[in-house]
Formats: structure tokens, C-alpha cells, sequence
């Protein structure tokens, strides 16, 4: 390109920002005594329009020349081949580090819970290649089941934990036989309605779920029977300990970390089963897993059963967790935001799915401080990496299962589904 | 017979604002195969144009003439057909081509970005704009009731079958409708023949765009209160009508937002309010399970 023409390209740019941004950004509406008023704000229009500018220049200026293959370096990509068990390692020794203190721990509380909803989203979308949209119906049916039986009949969170498994399955297969025959597209629709449904009945059902204002109280779980309290009989007196309030934050800590790696650990050894083959197999083909006598309907339905499992168990550990839980939290946004770190992480790449729930939960948490800039940045973050990478940030996948010898393959050889 | 009458009124005036939502969800499915997800945020960006450009104007809360009106839908709709080609050409262009699943994440992507944007430079407060055409005939008095048809409601009916006849017209009457309808059955013959798919594919979202933004001009006469939060509801219900009246077809999305829109009016009307999103959402359900294709839709050959 000439250099006019590069530059005019950047002025069109700039015109373009000028024209999005002149009416939105420069006059802010206010509400004022009497009805609305507009703040003129042209300086920000100002600064950016010539960020557009700008950057619309260097993306040009930098196309222009070939930029050398971005190619990790050798000794980068043998350290990848330890990233997992490096990983592993820190969440396992997280609570003993010196820097960690009660908010590093929530946070990991968090981006665990993410790690564990996002290898039980991969199931369903990841191996079995069915997009869904509502996967946090399940995790609402899980939250919900605990709360409840745990409020009306006293059962323990041990008990309840398999229950809200049970449940949220059975609303997984609820959900799975009428979206059968439905693909792509058109299944992340339905599945995103029936999230929908979900959570307005929850709202709407005050009798039994408390409306909007949700269920408070919820028990806290125990250690064999030993809660975390000061009391006497409690965790910290029975082994000879100070009372301690971070004793509950490390144990809840290591029980999600527990649920998580239970959920990968499932995964991984589903995968070599006939049943886990059936689902990669779905996810290539249909029509010619039909051909080949597999039963369809079974295999789709058990994906959905056992994702959605996962998702009540991650469900009532946080209902445990926060004592609390109300429809806000069961949002669409939610089940994009798994979604999202099913795909940016690469699908069906376990260590894919777990860094992609560090950048995207543990990321934004950085921005904690900008908190209306927060979830702008990650939906800026979502295009971006999907822009740049679309095959998500681990590019390779492993095979369950191969002749030879197993290698990483390149993720552009695995289909998406359907 | 009054209150189903005046239901039937609301319910009309509804769905032709869910149709317009609809007609663009339905032609960027039928050219590119992707749910433009961030198709609810566009009409609320529209809707936020025309209150801004309506209080330019200085109409906060009085009445509003018709040439006023006529430059707040003009404003609203060449502003929102501006943010749906730059949403095209940043966040969907350099996937094309790309795996199936990347352009739905990056368009889920673009309607959070879109949502919170207007939230940081509007403010997350609710926008109240007072009734800017008030009045209306009253059809019937019956002892009790009084069937109201709004001027807004007539303006709504008047203005969306106005801008339908002229869309319908540019798709086909126009050589560039012929084209567009050439790129919706075949992208790559349509390249072939020396159709700039590119541009035809941003023309679809521009004319998307700012058939979203008549919608969300009407939204804001109608209801005289908005919200950053009001995109998605809208869109989810949209992409309902599109798909009840057969994904692809155009026809088909304006009357699939007319049955939704008179669906929600009399559930809510005689059955509970609390649920009218549930019904919309199960018609969804049902019409996708038992009707895949839709109304007026067409058949889907599988291909092996």
C-alpha cells in the first residue's frame, strides 16, 4: 500500500470511530430532576478517535511487512509438555505458599470452580460436540437441590452431593431428549432457552425457591463430622489448633480442588471407554456413527447426563460455599462465560480448558477495581483471542487412541461438532 | 371481546418490533450461517441513538412532531447501521472461513462488549424519556373498558410497514438484492459470477442494523424507558420469531415476530405475567423439536 493510501485508510478509520463513538460516548445521558440531560464528554471521543487512528495505522504498517511465524521457541514447548503436571503441583501446594493469603485462596476457590464447570462443559461440547447454551441451568439445578434438601430435610452436604449429581442429571437428560434430532446452531438456542426457563421459574417460584431474595442459611459442610467452628468438638479443637476462620477457606479449597480433578480424572479414563469413543466419534460424524450401529440417542443423552452431573456437583459446592444462593447468580452470561472458557482454552484440550479459566476468571479479577470495565474487557478478551487464535490457546489435541504411538496433533484435525 | 381486542392491538404493536429484530437475525443467518448473537445489542444500541438524538432535539417529555420523529429514526438508524459494520467487519470478518464454533463465541463476545459499553458511557441507570407521542382513539367503550389504540401503537404499525415495503423492495427489486439473494444461495458461485461477497455480506448487516434501530426507535416511543440491559431479552425473542417462521426466509421472521409478539400479549394478559418469557421460550422449544424448519421455511437436505 502507498503511504496516501495507508493513511487514508487510517482517516476512514478514525471517521468510523468518530461516528461510533460521537453519539454514545460524547453525550451522556443523565437523569436528572424533570427528566434527562446530556454531559457533552468530547475530550474521550477525542482520545478515541485517535486511538483508532493510531491503531489502525500500526495494524496496517505491521501487515505490510511479514512478521516471522509466531513459533514458540524449542525449549518453551518441552516445558508445555510439563505444564500439567507443573500446574497440578501449584494448586495441590497453593494454601502452604508464604504469599497466600485468605483472598489468593478465594480467588483459587473461583477459578477452580470454573476449571471444574469448564471440564464438565468439555464433555458435552468438547467430546461429544453438542454446543450448550444453558449449561448453568445444572449448576442452578445443583445449588438449588443442596439448598433445599439440606434447609428442609438437614442432610448433610455428603449426602446432598450425590443427590444434586442425580438431579442435575436427570435435568440433563430432561433437557436431551427433545433436542435430539437438533444441531448446531439451532441446539444452542434451545439449550440457551431452556437456561432461561430455568432461572425465571426459580424467580417466579417463591414458595419453594424464596423469589429473587433466594435461599440464605445453608449449612456448611464438615470434615467427617467435624464442622469448623470454635466450638469444642470442632475441627480446630479436636486436632489441638488455634481457631482459625481459614481452616474452612483451605478445606473448601481442597474440596473443590478434589471435585475438580474427580471430574478430570472421569473424563480422561471415559475417554478410552467405548462410551467416551462413542461421544468423539458423535462429535466427527453422525450420520456415519449411525451407520456403524452406534445408538445415537444414548450417547448424546449420557454427554448431557453426566455433563450436567458435574455441573450439580459444582453447583452445591457453591451453594455451600456461599451460604447463599439467589437467581442472579445463574445468568446467561454465566453459561457464556463457561462456554467461553470451553472454547478459548481449546475444546477438548483438558490443560486448555484449566488456563483458560485462570486468564479469563483470575484475568478479570485483576480489574476487580474497574468493576463496570471488568466484564467489557472480557467480552473485548473473547473477540480477541478468538480472532487470534480460533482454535483456542492450547492448539493441539491428544488423541484417545492411536496405532503406533500417541501424538499431539494439530487441533484444526479434530471437527467441532455439530 | 373489548379486552381481547385491545390484546390483540398490543400484541400486533409488539410483534412488529420483534419482526424488525428478526428480519436481521434471519438474513445474516441465511447469508452466513452464524446467529449474529450481538444482533439484541445492536437494537439497543438503536434504541440509545434515538433517545440521545431525541434529546439533541430537545424533546424530553413534551409532545413531538412528525419531522422531529422522522430525525431521530433517521439519526438512530444511520449511527446503529455504522456499529453493524464495524461488529461485521471486527469481530466476524477474520473469521470466515474459520471453524464453525469461533464466529458464535466472538459474536457471544461482542454482545457482552456491546452490553457493557453503553453501560460505561451511559450509565447503568434506567433511561426514562417520558411519553413523546401521547394520546390515541379510543375503538370501543364498553361498560368498564375502554379499547385504546394508541398514536404510538398506530405510529409503530405505520412506520414498521412502511420501512418493510421498502426492504422488501431493495431485495427484490435492486440489483443489489438480486445479489444478496445470490449470495444466500451460493457464497461461492455467487464469487464466481463477480459478486463482491464481502461487501454484500456487509451490506447485510448494515440494512440488519439499522432495521434493529427502527426497532429500537419504536421500543423507545413505545415504552418510554430503556436500559443497556434490554438487547438481550429482545434478541432472544427475535431470534424466536425468526426461527418459528423459518430461518432464512424474510417473510417468515416478521410473521414469526407477529405470532410471538400476540403469544406474550395474551399469555400474559390471561394467564400470569411472571411467566410470558417462559411460554416464548417453550414455543421456541417446540416449534425447533416438532417444526425444525420453521413456517415458511425451507426443508434442509442432509448431506452426506
Amino acid at each position: 500500500m502507498t503511504p496516501v493510501a495507508t493513511l487514508r485508510d487510517a482517516g476512514l478509520a478514525a471517521l468510523v470511530a468518530f461516528g461510533l463513538f460521537a453519539p454514545l460516548v460524547g453525550l451522556r445521558t443523565e437523569v436528572v430532576e424533570g427528566g434527562l440531560a446530556l454531559r457533552g464528554r468530547w475530550d474521550d471521543v477525542a482520545w478515541l478517535v485517535l486511538l483508532a487512528f493510531v491503531g489502525r495505522l500500526a495494524v496496517l504498517l505491521l501487515a505490510g511487512r511479514r512478521l516471522p511465524r509466531l513459533s514458540l521457541p524449542a525449549p518453551l514447548t518441552r516445558a508445555g509438555r510439563h505444564a500439567a503436571p507443573f500446574f497440578l503441583g501449584l494448586a495441590l501446594l497453593l494454601p502452604w505458599l508464604p504469599f497466600v493469603e485468605r483472598y489468593e485462596l478465594d480467588l483459587g476457590i473461583l477459578v477452580l470452580t470454573y476449571v471444574m464447570l469448564g471440564w464438565g462443559l468439555n464433555i458435552v461440547v468438547g467430546l461429544a460436540g453438542l454446543l450448550d447454551l444453558g449449561y448453568v441451568a445444572f449448576y442452578a439445578v445443583g445449588a438449588y437441590s443442596y439448598a433445599l434438601l439440606s434447609l428442609t430435610y438437614g442432610l448433610s452436604f455428603w449426602v446432598c452431593l450425590p443427590l444434586a449429581g442425580i438431579l442435575a442429571a436427570f435435568a440433563g437428560v430432561l433437557l436431551g431428549f427433545p433436542v435430539l434430532r437438533l444441531r448446531g446452531d439451532y441446539l444452542a438456542i434451545v439449550t440457551l432457552a431452556f437456561g432461561e426457563i430455568i432461572r425465571v421459574v426459580l424467580t417466579n417460584w417463591v414458595s419453594l425457591t424464596g423469589g429473587p431474595n433466594g435461599l440464605s442459611g445453608i449449612p456448611r459442610p464438615g470434615l467427617f463430622g467435624l464442622s469448623f467452628t470454635s466450638e469444642e468438638g470442632g475441627f480446630a479443637d479436636f486436632f489441638g489448633l488455634d481457631y482459625d476462620p481459614v481452616h474452612r477457606v483451605i478445606f473448601l479449597y481442597y474440596l473443590i480442588l478434589g471435585l475438580a480433578l474427580l471430574t478430570n480424572w472421569v473424563t480422561l479414563r471415559l475417554r478410552r471407554q467405548p462410551l467416551g469413543r462413542a461421544w468423539e466419534a458423535l462429535r466427527e460424524d453422525e450420520i456415519a456413527c449411525r451407520a456403524l450401529g452406534i445408538n445415537v440417542t444414548v450417547t448424546k443423552l449420557t454427554a448431557f447426563a453426566i455433563g450436567a452431573m458435574f455441573a450439580g456437583f459444582a453447583g452445591s459446592f457453591f451453594a455451600t460455599r456461599q451460604a447463599f444462593v439467589s437467581p442472579e447468580s445463574f445468568t446467561f452470561i454465566e453459561s457464556a462465560i463457561i462456554l467461553a472458557i470451553v472454547v478459548l482454552g481449546g475444546m477438548g484440550s483438558q490443560l486448555g480448558v484449566a488456563l483458560a479459566a485462570l486468564l479469563l476468571i483470575g484475568g478479570t479479577e485483576l480489574f476487580r477495581d474497574l468493576a463496570e470495565w471488568r466484564m467489557l474487557i472480557f467480552g473485548a478478551a473473547m473477540v480477541v483471542i478468538m480472532v487470534v487464535r480460533p482454535r483456542g490457546l492450547v492448539g493441539t489435541r491428544t488423541p484417545s487412541i492411536a496405532l503406533k504411538e500417541k501424538r499431539a496433533i494439530g487441533g484444526n484435525f479434530v471437527s467441532e461438532g455439530h | 371481546m373489548a379486552y381481547a381486542l385491545q390484546q390483540l392491538i398490543n400484541g400486533v404493536s409488539l410483534g412488529m418490533i420483534y419482526g424488525l429484530i428478526a428480519v436481521g437475525y434471519t438474513m445474516v443467518y441465511g447469508i452466513i450461517g452464524m446467529i449474529n448473537f450481538a444482533h439484541g445489542d445492536v437494537f439497543m444500541v438503536g434504541a440509545f441513538v434515538s433517545l440521545i438524538t431525541a434529546l439533541l432535539l430537545g424533546l424530553g417529555g413534551g409532545a413531538a412532531g412528525p419531522g422531529a420523529l422522522l430525525l431521530v429514526l433517521l439519526a438512530g438508524m444511520s449511527v446503529t447501521a455504522l456499529y453493524g459494520w464495524t461488529v461485521e467487519r471486527v469481530a466476524y470478518r477474520p473469521l470466515r472461513g474459520s471453524f464453525r464454533l469461533a464466529p458464535l463465541i466472538s459474536a457471544i463476545g461482542m454482545s457482552i462488549l456491546l452490553q457493557n459499553y453503553v453501560q460505561v458511557a451511559q450509565g447503568a441507570r434506567v433511561k426514562p424519556t417520558g411519553t413523546l407521542v401521547p394520546g390515541g382513539v379510543t375503538l370501543m367503550e364498553t361498560d368498564g373498558f375502554n379499547v385504546q389504540f394508541s398514536y404510538v401503537q398506530m405510529l409503530i404499525i405505520v412506520v414498521t410497514l412502511a420501512v418493510l415495503a421498502g426492504f422488501t423492495l431493495l431485495v427484490t427489486r435492486t440489483p443489489m438484492g438480486r445479489a444478496m439473494r445470490a449470495c444466500e444461495q451460493d457464497r461461492k458461485m455467487a464469487a464466481l459470477l463477480g459478486i463482491d461477497t464481502d461487501r454484500i455480506i456487509s451490506l447485510t448487516f448494515v440494512i440488519g442494523a439499522a432495521l434493529a434501530a427502527v426497532a429500537g426507535c419504536m421500543y423507545l416511543l413505545r415504552y418510554g424507558v430503556i436500559d443497556f440491559y434490554i438487547g438481550f431479552l429482545a434478541g432472544v425473542k427475535a431470534f424466536t420469531a425468526a426461527v418459528l417462521g423459518g430461518i432464512g426466509s424474510l417473510p417468515g421472521a416478521v410473521l414469526g415476530g407477529l405470532l410471538i409478539g400476540l403469544i406474550e400479549t395474551f399469555w400474559s394478559a390471561y394467564f400470569s405475567a411472571q411467566y410470558k418469557d417462559v411460554a416464548a421460550f417453550s414455543i421456541l422449544i417446540l416449534t425447533l423439536v416438532l417444526m425444525p424448519s420453521g413456517l415458511l421455511g425451507r426443508q434442509e437436505v442432509e448431506k452426506v
